[in-house]
Parts: C-alpha cells; structure tokens; sequence
C-alpha cells in the first residue's frame, strides 16, 4: 500500500498542478503572444507549452503562397531571451532570430507553398549547480492576403 | 499537438494505470503489494515517461478552419451554401467523435460563411458549432455574449474573424490542456476534411489546367503528413484509428501527385519588413487523380456528417 501511495500522491499532485500551469500558459498566450500578431488574422490554433533551459521544440506547418504571415514566439519573462529558427524540407536555416537581437516577431510570405519546421530553444543560462529555470513558451501564427 | 497536453494525456494513463493498480490491490491499508505488480508498474510508468519525452517536443499544426476558409476565398473560388453541412444535422451528432469532427466542420463552414459576408448563416453556424463544443463539454467555448457581439458587429469583417479565430482557439485549448488531445485532433481533421470537400466541389473541371483553386487543392499534399502524425499521436484511441484509416486512403492519392520545389532562398525586404521565400514550384496532377481525390474527399466527409 505505501508503494501505491508512494507514486499516487505524486501523480495526483503533478496532475493538478499540470492543469494549473495549463491555464496559466493559456493566459500568457493571450496576454503576451495573442497582441503581437497585431494587423494580423491569428489563424485560431493554440500552441504553448512548457519548457526547461535548454530544451527544444519543433513545429511543422504548411504555408501557402497566397498569404503574409506573421509568427509570433514568446517565453516567460523569467527564461533567458528564446531563440528560434526556421527550416525548409531541406533542413536549410532560412532565418534564425538570433540574427535579429532575438525578435519574438517575424513577417514572411512565401513565393510557393512551402513546409517549414520551426526549432523553438530556451537557451540555457543557469550557472552548474543551479536550478534549471523553466516556464511558459507560445507559439502563434497570424496570417492576412497578400498585398 | 501541445505538449503539455501530451504530458496531460500521458499523466491520463499513467493515473488509470495506477488506479488499475490500486483496484487489483484493494488499496487496503497495510497490505503489501505483490512486488511482481510493483516491477510491472515501474516498467509501464518508464514507458509512459519515455512517450511523454518522446513526444513533447513536437507541434503538428494543421491549417485551422479560418485559414482553411480564406485559401478557398482567395483562390477567387465562389460561395455556395449547398455545399456546407446543414445545420439541422446537428441533432443528429451524439457521440464524441461525431460532435468533434462537426465542429470542426460548423468552424470551417463559419468561416467561409464569414468570408462571404453570408450574415444570417453566420450566426446559424455558430450556434451549430456552439451546440457542438457544448456537446464536448467545453466550458465558455463559444458563450451567448460572443454570438450577441457577432450580431453586433455582423458588417465588421475584422471583429467577426476575430470572434471566430478566439472562439476556435477556447474550444482546441481547452481540449489540449484539459488532457484530450485526440478530440483536438479530430476537431481539426473535421475542419482540414471540410476545407479540402468545399474545395473540390468549386473546381470547373472545363477550367482545370492553371486553375487557382487545383492549386491550393495541390498545396494540401504538404499538410497531409502532419495530419497523420498528428493523429498518430493520438494514436490507440479507437475513434482516431478509424479515422487514420480513412486518411490513409486520402495521402495514398495525394502521393500520386508531383510537387518539385528549387531550393528556397530567404530575402529581405527592408520596404515592407519582410522576409520573402522565394522558389520555383512544379506541380503535376491529371484531371484523373484530381477525381479520384475528389471522390475520396466526399466520401470520407460524407462519412463524418451522416
């Protein structure tokens, strides 16, 4: 029974501050990432999540030759400044952030539809020895017709 | 997909795991766990751990139903109401699945109401999709004051795409981050499905070669694979594996179409402040693929609003 209990308690707890944390990135995705697409369409898909120092995420998504787009990208105000890089099928860079001060913002558009992979990293700026800092990072992608 | 959602959902069946557990031992105090059941438990937990690393880095992001919509609108295709999924079906949907994909195709079917400034059906489709997302159990989704201000605003194109992008948004997060990342998967397959029906059926087949719309039609073979993965990730899910099936058959078609791209080359232009990408693309679909896609498109939504 203390063996249950032993890895109960702690999922019961990691659950309930699991569906905190998810409100909480919910609120800073609207707060912080939603304004930024200012004069664009957000398209109305969500993507947020929680990351550690050093730790990456990928995103995949089709972009269409018709459109301007705009991607906005921002992590907690605690985590260090989040970089980001765009690929093509080809795992080409065609731009990386850091290159630009490490803008949270990019327009684009595209002279045919493409896929590209967005790599989201929170750099790691925590001495050896200290907690690695995590927090809230979103994703959103904002689009209007071409001019 | 979310990750924390994965994370949500794979806690999800680490928590019935457990509890499964606790069943078999009749969770009665001071009776030692045969340790046999132990090792079998901090096996599946390392397992589960071991998806969840796996998978929480990676985001599949289909086109949303606005989007879906306004690639029809500008590939100059023209509305036709006879095509969207009438909204007296609604009370036919009683299952999740069914409720998941029609929201997502009530949320494609708005949006293209929206874009064609097709007021009264608007708000008809919003209550549809509204009907859906509280059939799921989705809390402030889609509420009565965000139809009020769509009738407010009914010739104010910007507020209304922006109702209908946030009230999308409430409905996918709250699936996401309230561990049910395989409704969210359904909710967009019914969107992206809906989008690529609406599409086929605009098509002049006696204006096939250099037809905008194919086009965009076309640029859907991209999206297909992150449709995929993103319901494998899903994967299990008896509603879901259904629907890999029908996908399947789609991408088996998609795959006869040739899409060749030149390299892409980013340049920046300081007027605008944008990045272009530009490259050649090179696209071959016959009249008779387009057909065959056409026909699976159909029948696989047709299959979604029966």
């Amino acid at each position: 029974m203390r063996s249950v209990k032993t890895i109960l308690l702690p999922a019961f707890m990691l659950i309930a501050i699991t569906g905190y944390v998810n409100a909480q990135c919910k609120a800073f995705a609207k707060r912080e990432c939603l304004p930024k697409l200012i004069s664009y369409t957000h398209d109305g898909n969500y993507h947020a999540a929680v990351l550690v120092e050093g730790e990456e995420a990928e995103l995949y998504k089709t972009f269409y030759s018709d459109m301007d787009y705009r991607v906005s990208i921002v992590g907690d105000e605690k985590l260090p400044d989040i970089e980001f890089r765009v690929l093509d099928a080809n795992k080409n860079v065609l731009y990386s952030n850091k290159d630009k001060n490490f803008s949270n913002t990019w327009d684009f558009k595209l002279q045919s539809s493409q896929q590209l992979k967005f790599v989201i990293k929170v750099p790691s700026a925590t001495r050896s020895g200290q907690t690695p800092l995590s927090g809230c990072v979103a994703i959103m992608f904002g689009f209007k017709l071409k001019r | 997909m979310n990750k924390q959602l994965r994370i949500g959902s794979g806690i999800g069946i680490g928590i019935v795991l457990l509890l499964g557990v606790c069943l078999l031992t009749n969770c009665k105090g001071g009776t030692k766990a045969p340790q046999e059941d132990l090792k079998v438990d901090i096996k599946d937990k390392e397992a589960i751990l071991q998806d969840i690393k796996q998978a929480e880095k990676i985001f599949q992001a289909l086109p949303s139903p606005l989007e879906s919509a306004m690639l029809i609108k500008s590939a100059g295709a023209r509305f036709e109401a006879k095509l969207l999924n009438p909204v007296s079906n609604g009370n036919n949907y009683v299952t999740n699945k069914a409720m998941a994909l029609n929201l997502g195709i009530y949320t494609c079917d708005l949006s293209f109401a929206s874009l064609y400034e097709q007021t009264q059906l608007l708000i008809d489709y919003m209550n549809a999709a509204k009907k859906m997302a509280d059939g799921l159990g989705i809390l402030k989704a889609i509420e009565q004051e965000d139809i009020d201000r769509l009738e407010e605003n009914i010739n104010n194109s910007e507020v209304i795409m922006d109702i209908v992008s946030q009230t999308f948004m409430n409905s996918n997060s709250y699936l996401e981050d309230n561990g049910q990342p395989a409704t969210a998967a359904i909710v967009l397959t019914g969107g992206w499905i809906e989008g690529l029906y609406i599409s086929t059926q605009l098509v002049d087949m006696n204006d096939f070669n250099g037809n905008k719309l194919v086009g965009r039609i076309i640029d859907q073979k991209l999206s297909i694979d992150i449709l995929i993965n993103l319901l494998n990730s899903s994967k299990g899910n008896p509603a879901v594996d259904e629907i890999i099936v029908q996908v399947t058959r789609l991408k088996n078609v998609f795959d006869k179409i040739k899409i060749d791209t030149t390299p892409v080359r980013p340049e920046y232009d300081p007027e605008s402040k944008t990045t272009v990408l530009k490259s050649e693309i090179k696209t071959d679909m016959t009249p008779e693929v387009f057909m065959e896609l056409s026909k699976i498109v159909m029948e696989i939504r047709n299959s979604f609003v029966i």
